[in-house]
């Protein structure tokens, strides 16, 4: 299944004139959901940058029909409003959409919980890696050495792996995205929309205020998170593992992009751009990122192609 | 079991719609301003897949313009175009 530009719906999901800052990712990603999965989805929405973006009562900037929660029951929710459509007979996708905080840290149990009971829900993940809502506050999500308000001589920890966290629940879709490549989270999205029970996407949402680069770039660092290999594009479906065919030329360590690339955009790494032994211990990250991905796809093999027969037929 | 009727609750509830505009004119915001060479731009629709505002509208010669009014003037569809047909022109 391969997205065609051209074909995907041209209706205004994102409601030109919202309270979005320049260049933000979240509305990006909010398009392609609804580019999608179309008109029958209804989303749920903790504490967070969406939240305000939806701007001032009684107009709304997102076009979805939106239930906004309490950080911590995001999840919850979305578990008893799927039951309620359930109950009335309507097939509808039930998607939360949860920034980093509202997903590793705060939200977490009502999300283990949700993945446990393998509720029929979309769980996305908006990874800024910091509450940038609040003034840019560290999270568990936020990378080592960036810096953030709570963080200013750089976090001192790596960032919390959710996306492997819930592969360990047993849910029926876990897959990573990012806004840098649509096509690729709308074919994800599509192949989450036809499985039935819990579904969980990570997307990486570059966010030009709490990251410190130019708005425009928001696409670009998209993308170098990924060329770097930084953040790995891939997919697991119920027991089979595969990495995205954009990510997978990256396995190679010489084809990927030197992470300094990726850092020097950024003004919340200025801090450790002459310092070796920080950049050394992020390319450590990197290394001990895709070790984690082999012993995956070796875990999970596709026994006598059985892998491609599954992601062909969704 | 009782079912509460939609219309209901709707006065209970604070209820917003979808409009443009929720957060004012935007288009106030930008201090540059993309402008789109329509000679070289090729149709492709990567920045209006891009566009974050949804202020890049399809033309119905298969091109693109721009909705100034709400364009915040971010330059990703500058960024985006492999063609460099997009310049962002200081505001002015």
């Amino acid at each position: 299944m391969v997205v065609n530009i051209r074909k995907l719906p041209d209706k205004p999901y994102i409601m030109p004139g919202n309270a979005a800052c320049p260049g933000c990712p979240e509305t990006m990603g909010l398009r392609y959901v609804k580019m999608a999965l179309g008109d029958n989805v209804v989303l749920v929405i903790p504490a967070g940058c969406s939240s305000v973006i939806q701007g001032i009562a009684p107009r709304s900037g997102i076009n979805f029909p939106i239930l906004n929660i309490v950080f911590a029951a995001a999840a919850s929710a979305a578990s008893g409003m799927k039951a309620a459509f359930e109950q009335q007979g309507k097939d509808v996708h039930v998607v939360v959409w949860a920034g980093d905080g509202g997903t590793g840290d705060i939200g977490f149990q009502a999300l283990s919980g949700a993945a446990e009971r393998d509720e029929d829900i979309i769980y996305i993940c908006v990874d800024n890696e910091a509450y940038m809502n609040t003034g840019i506050q560290r999270s568990s999500l936020t990378p080592y050495g960036a810096w953030t308000t709570t963080t200013w001589t750089g976090k001192k920890e790596h960032k919390k792996n959710v996306p492997a966290i819930l592969i360990s629940h047993g849910v029926k879709y876990v897959a990573t995205a990012s806004v840098g490549y649509p096509a690729d989270f709308i074919e994800k999205l599509q192949r989450a929309s036809k499985i039935r029970g819990f579904r969980y996407i990570h997307l990486l949402a570059p966010c030009p205020i709490g990251w410190r680069f130019d708005p425009g770039l928001t696409a670009k660092v998209a993308q170098l998170a990924v060329q770097t290999g930084l953040f790995p594009l891939y997919e697991y479906i119920n027991g089979v593992f595969r990495l995205s065919p954009i990510a997978r030329r990256y396995k190679d360590p010489k084809k990927r992009v030197p992470v300094t690339e990726y850092l020097k955009l950024q003004g919340r790494y200025k801090h450790l751009l002459n310092k070796p032994e920080e950049i050394r211990k992020i390319e450590e990250y990197i290394e001990n990122t895709w070790r984690l991905i082999e012993a995956l796809e070796k875990t999970f093999t596709e026994e006598g192609g059985r892998g491609e027969q599954v992601f062909r037929a969704l | 079991m009782a079912r509460i009727e939609p219309a209901e609750t709707l006065f209970l509830a604070p209820l917003s719609r979808p409009a443009p505009g929720s957060a004012g004119r935007t288009g106030t915001w930008r201090v540059v301003k993309p402008v789109v060479d329509l000679d070289k731009c090729t149709g492709c629709m990567l920045c209006w897949l891009y566009c974050p505002e949804n202020t890049i509208l399809k033309t119905g010669e298969g091109k693109v313009r721009i909705d100034y009014e709400y364009c915040k003037g971010c330059g990703v569809c500058a960024n985006v175009c492999p063609f460099h047909a997009i310049e962002m022109v200081v505001e002015g």
